[in-house]
């Protein structure tokens, strides 16, 4: 192995590594601005500049490749001479303004001028100023103290795979700004926020809210999706101020969401449910603990006595923990009940023969050779996973797609087969049929794919999947929503196995595998959340639902609502439960209780709570145990959150990892062709997606939450119904109608509407992905 | 031209005959002959490598660096595309030969970018022309088009079965497009902003490509030194210093222009071709190789010969051969402001140096200029284009720096008695 010496020590050197890296390798901290693991060299700032023995110049160690024999010194006179004088040209045109600057305290500027800055500037001039630019909500700008690192311009363009940002302009008028005036607009753009080195880009909802030394650094998970980022919640009085990530390379990198970022603001949201309530007729009380919950406990037993066990339904949310769910769990069965559930958003719930994961791990999507998408509205179910994929693509990744709408993944897709929602079942037949006629095994759904048709898409789609070694077949969201989700699973399980491709599910909740490992889904003899409501129970007990925007068939839930007996809501929100509900028991929300998430790869997160709930509220697993204790259900006497998580989850990794299976229902899909008409396209908005991000008043200014307000559909679809894009138009669906902005979006598939589920907009409209009209206002 | 040099002329030889930048006049005295040649008798690239490097022709743009080493780097056995780009943007202050090759010369750079092509395998050669001066660029578009027509540019070369072209690229006036890097980013359509070094060219260029690239004047010597012979073109100038070079002059000088002539002629030979200084005035100082060459006073630069090594010795550059002639009544504190006002402009931004320093550079010797220097000033001047040079991606940081240091190196006392006296030394 090759040999570098670095400050007199030596190290061996990888392939392909730089001084930079030796020098990691060593522990040696040299000074950087520009350099980021995850980003590109660009070389540009100068601050790494090191003395590297018989070079004539120093050398930037982030550029400079390594080489056996090379002699390098970071503190030696001429590589410190250069550091400074760097650092003093940097310097010169930065405002210095740290004590009104909000990167004050956490500054890499800062931190290095300590360094390697002079006390006072030899600098005498005017200063250059830097007009003010507007990103949009989440971030802040004052441009003129950045230092040209050009780190969030590479950002967007290796990254989040948008050059949203760019650096127009020559020498000192050279500025980092968005194209014509626009918005940031990404689901990943809050990352320049940790990525600029300085207080150029900080972020916008904490501006001037309190400084970094104020803040205690709290450990989180976060709570959107599948994925279970790590981050560190920035405490202060009792209140978050903002998240920030942590670095977890098998899990997050080093990157958030925006919504992973933002979604703390809605712990302050207006509709915060923080004393226990009850209805009284129609009008409603609030009421100390011990009443609310004996009320609530004498209503489930007169219910449960009158009507039987199973006239209850338990629908919880797959956004709650390890512990609660677990805890809704053993009280339904310890009332005698089967009928729970956490899919309120799916068609089709049947029982589970484990837990739906992944199937591989997180971390290995980057190293992907081909991938088949089916049914994943990627970038907004999984904005760190459509990252990763966009990496693997980079990395030479085959991408396919199979999908109702063909979205700009920001990476180039190989092949695709875009289809109205009910034809999803016949594309994935048609590639199961070309495997098969290639030679390929495909098991137990042979049969059913005599009538499939093989389109060249398809064909270039399983011949992709034939060729490369890593490989994966991965269901989205929709594809899980979708009323023919098993027949979805059982073809895309068989082109996995026909093509030795891992199988798995883009799990877009944060504690779905969680809820299924505890049993937080139905029991033989239970309802499934999709029966639960489709034949109404009389009394309902929800665990952090928002039932009408949770749902899948708002109108059918509506119903099931409204003629309840007892809805007992358990919940961070109020919401619309003051319309249905009977007893709201006002439970912590995220970053208020500990408790524990298990991610779509099955890997068990454990998380304290962050702060104090707000107000009455209590930690939804302490009031499940006392409703347990109150009802006289055994074994509810835990004393902590470790005794529930013991009794909830197998003893061992093993043991969970026991517990995930991706295995299909049994029985052979039907690939009937589908119904004529129009479908409608009705997938959770990345905004939307839990009560917490519907509450960021941030988010909710974004572009991407403007565009969820829009019924949108392919321009040829609006000519043939002689619609107008930009006017209102009014949707059709079962019962419900309403009436939304029409946008034309080509991208979709001709006879799909794209109208978004889980909206205020549309919550009076019926299934996600059913049929569906569009009329002339 | 004046009659102090007879000699056989390289470049500017069209001159002597009418329609100098025709095709018919270059095909008449022999043009495309070597051409011809070489694709006849297929001549192994080797062979043409070697008269180049026999020759000592050394970059024209600036560098100086051996063009025949510098085609020797590019791999020879690349499966891919490789590319030859003509550096035709001519952006240093005082330079403007380039724009007569292209004008009266223009197929003996078509030949020579057609035969650099054929030894280094590549697949097509850009010309990427100042932004300055677009009537040119329409006129090379016209020769290219003629060339094309005659069957020595295009599909199956002379006959020969050989495919390449060449296309033209219009920058839009930045200097630092002439940097050569920058100049393939243009060409990609990007910002041009230099790349770090290594990887260089010839293993990543243009497109990612192996690519070399020349000045417009290296290239255009390639016939002339395949038709003599390498020995002949090293023979016109000196050991070394191959051939005949163009130097264009200006300044102070009677009759300004370009003026082709041997490597290691006496300067004072070119500044009599010139028609020397102006009426009356004295020498006072040379910048010999374009605005970044650091400049000389007069006994020194009348004591150096026109070749690399010798201007090298007096402590400037040859650079381009822009000989920029200063008499005794230039207050050299108001050029340097000038040159540095230059550099501050075309500093393309990217690296921290050059961005933050050419401003300060500037700002300070503008308050010199206008009466607001302090004693503290030329140090600090000093030290701050020491933090500059050798610390930039590329070599515009060390432009940049070269006229500061070397005119507060050879007229220190001007500075000063304008930091003094708050008015110039020079008609006081």
């Amino acid at each position: 192995m090759p040999v570098i010496t670095i400050d007199d020590k030596q190290v061996e050197i990888a392939a392909g590594a730089t001084v930079m890296d030796a020098a990691r390798d060593l522990g040696i901290y040299i000074p950087h601005f520009c350099y980021h693991e995850k980003l590109s060299i660009s070389a540009n700032c100068r601050m790494c500049l090191v003395e590297v023995e018989k070079a004539p110049k120093p050398l930037p160690a982030c550029a400079t490749p390594a080489a056996d024999g090379m002699v390098v010194r970071t503190r030696s006179g001429k590589a410190i001479t250069a550091q400074k004088g760097v650092m003093e040209f940097l310097l010169i045109n930065h405002p210095l303004d740290c004590p009104i600057c909000d990167q004050g305290g956490e500054c890499m500027l800062q931190d290095i001028a300590v360094g390697y800055g002079g006390s006072a500037s030899r600098y005498q001039e005017a200063k250059r100023v830097v007009k003010e630019k507007d990103l949009g909500p989440l971030v802040a700008t004052d441009m003129t103290r950045c230092i040209h690192c050009s780190r969030c311009v590479r950002f967007g363009q290796e990254v989040a795979g948008i050059m949203e940002l760019g650096m127009p302009g020559r020498g000192e008028h050279m500025e980092v700004m968005p194209f014509l005036e626009r918005q940031v607009g990404s689901e990943l753009s809050g990352n320049v926020i940790e990525l600029c080195p300085v207080g150029a880009l900080t972020s916008k909802p904490f501006r001037y809210a309190a400084r970094s030394w104020e803040l205690s650094r709290r450990r989180g998970i976060s709570p959107h999706d599948g994925l279970g980022a790590n981050m560190a919640l920035h405490v202060k009085d009792n209140r978050v101020f903002r998240a920030v990530p942590l670095d977890n390379e098998a899990i997050n990198e080093c990157w958030l969401a925006d919504r992973d970022r933002y979604a703390y603001q809605a712990l302050g949201a207006e509709d915060r449910a923080t004393r226990p309530m009850v209805r009284d007729a129609d009008r409603w009380h609030e009421v100390d603990w011990q009443k609310a919950l004996a009320q609530a406990a004498g209503a489930l037993k007169v219910i449960r006595e009158t009507h039987g066990a199973e006239a209850i339904g338990f629908l919880a949310s797959p956004h709650q923990t390890v512990e609660e769910l677990a805890l809704m769990a053993q009280l339904a069965r310890g009332l005698g009940c089967e009928n729970i559930d956490h899919r309120l958003d799916q068609a089709d719930c049947p029982p589970d023969v484990g837990a739906p994961w992944l199937g591989m791990a997180i971390a290995d999507l980057d190293s992907l050779d081909r991938v088949l998408l089916v049914g994943a509205t990627v970038r907004m179910e999984q904005p760190l996973i459509a990252q990763r994929l966009r990496q693997a693509v980079k990395r030479g990744a085959q991408l396919n797609v199979v999908h109702a709408a063909d979205d700009d993944l920001l990476t180039r897709v190989a092949n695709k087969i875009i289809v109205k929602p009910s034809a999803l079942a016949a594309a994935l037949a048609g590639i199961a049929k070309a495997l098969q006629e290639a030679g390929k095994d495909v098991g137990s759904v042979s049969a059913a794919l005599s009538g499939a048709v093989v389109t060249d898409a398809a064909r270039a789609i399983a011949a992709s999947l034939a060729s490369g070694e890593r490989k994966a077949v991965l269901l989205g969201g929709m594809a899980r929503q979708h009323p023919a989700r098993a027949d979805l699973h059982r073809l895309a399980q068989a082109i996995a196995l026909a093509t030795g491709a891992h199988f798995g599910f883009l799990v877009d909740s944060a504690n779905a595998v969680g809820a299924s490992v505890v049993g937080c889904t139905p029991g033989a003899a239970g309802l499934g959340a999709a029966a639960m409501v489709a034949q109404p129970r009389k009394a309902y007990v929800l665990l952090g639902i928002e039932p009408y925007l949770d749902s899948y068939d708002p109108m059918v839930l509506r119903k099931a609502m409204e003629s309840a007996e007892l809805v007992i809501a358990l919940t961070a929100f109020k919401g619309a439960a003051p319309n249905y509900a009977h007893v709201i028991l006002p439970v912590a929300a995220f970053a208020e209780t500990e408790g524990a998430y298990v991610n779509m790869e099955g890997r068990l997160q454990t998380f304290k709570a962050a702060v104090k709930p707000l107000g009455e509220a209590r930690p939804g697993w302490k009031v499940l145990r006392v409703l347990g204790n109150l009802l006289g259900l055994s074994d509810f006497d835990y004393t902590g959150v470790e005794d529930v998580r013991a009794a909830a989850l197998p003893a061992d990794e093993a043991g969970l990892r026991a517990r995930l299976d991706n295995t299909a229902p049994q029985g052979e899909p039907s690939i009937a062709a589908s119904s004529a008409g129009l479908e409608r396209l009705g997938e959770t908005p990345i905004y939307q997606a839990d009560s917490l991000v519907r509450r960021a008043p941030a988010l909710q200014a974004t572009p991407l939450s403007e565009h969820a307000k829009v019924c949108w559909a392919h321009g040829a679809l609006i000519r043939k119904l002689g619609l107008q894009e930009g006017k209102p138009v009014k949707i059709r669906q079962d019962a419900g109608e309403s009436i939304m902005k029409l946008g034309r979006d080509d991208r979709l598939a001709e006879d799909a509407v794209r109208i978004a589920g889980a909206h205020a907009l549309t919550s009076k409209l019926g299934s996600r992905y059913g049929a569906v009209q569009l009329e002339k206002m | 031209m004046s009659a102090l040099y007879t000699g056989p002329k390289v470049c500017m030889w069209t001159l002597d005959h009418p329609n100098p930048g025709s095709l018919a006049t270059y095909v008449a005295n022999g043009g495309y002959e070597v051409l011809k040649k070489i694709l006849a008798e297929k001549t192994p690239a080797e062979q043409i490598i070697e008269q180049v490097k026999l020759s000592a022709l050394r970059g024209r743009g600036g560098a100086g660096f051996p063009t025949g080493l510098k085609w020797s780097f590019m791999p020879r056995n690349y499966a891919g595309d490789k590319y030859i780009v003509c550096n035709t943007d001519e952006g240093e202050p005082g330079t403007f030969k380039d724009r007569d090759i292209i004008e009266f010369n223009p197929h003996q750079l078509i030949e020579g970018m057609v035969i650099a092509g054929y030894t280094l395998g590549a697949k097509a050669g850009y010309n990427y022309i100042h932004g300055e001066i677009f009537e040119l660029y329409e006129s090379w578009e016209r020769a290219l088009d003629e060339a094309r027509a005659a069957g020595f540019l295009g599909n199956d070369i002379c006959g020969s079965g050989w495919n390449f072209d060449l296309h033209a690229h219009q920058g839009y006036g930045a200097y630092i497009c002439g940097e050569e890097t920058a100049l393939l980013e243009s060409i990609e359509g990007k910002k041009g902003q230099p790349r770090f070094k290594p990887p260089f060219p010839a293993s990543y260029g243009l497109y990612g490509k192996p690519t070399t690239i020349n000045n417009t004047e290296t290239l255009a010597s390639i016939p002339w030194i395949l038709r003599h012979g390498g020995q002949a073109f090293l023979e016109l100038g000196k050991p070394n210093n191959g051939g005949t070079k163009i130097f264009s002059i200006s300044g102070h000088v009677n009759n300004p222009g370009n003026f082709e002539i041997p490597l290691g002629t006496p300067f004072g030979d070119l500044l009599e071709m010139a028609g020397g200084v102006r009426n009356g005035h004295k020498l006072k100082a040379v910048i010999p190789g374009g605005s970044s060459a650091p400049v000389l006073p007069a006994d020194i630069m009348m004591n150096c010969t026109l070749d690399f090594d010798s201007i090298a010795k007096a402590g400037s550059m040859l650079g381009s051969g822009a000989v920029i002639v200063m008499d005794e009544t230039v207050c050299m504190v108001k050029a340097l402001e000038r040159l540095a006002y230059f550099y501050y402009e075309e500093s393309c931004g990217q690296c921290t140096p050059c961005r933050e320093g050419t401003g300060w550079m500037y700002r300070v010797i503008k308050r010199i200029e206008h009466g607001e220097g302090r004693p503290e000033d030329l140090d600090l001047l000093m030290s701050v284009g020491g933090n500059i040079a050798g610390r930039t991606i590329c070599a515009l940081g060390d432009a940049a720096v070269g006229p500061v240091h070397s005119f507060i190196q050879h007229f220190r006392k001007e500075f000063e008695y304008h930091i003094a006296h708050k008015k110039c030394l020079v008609g006081s």
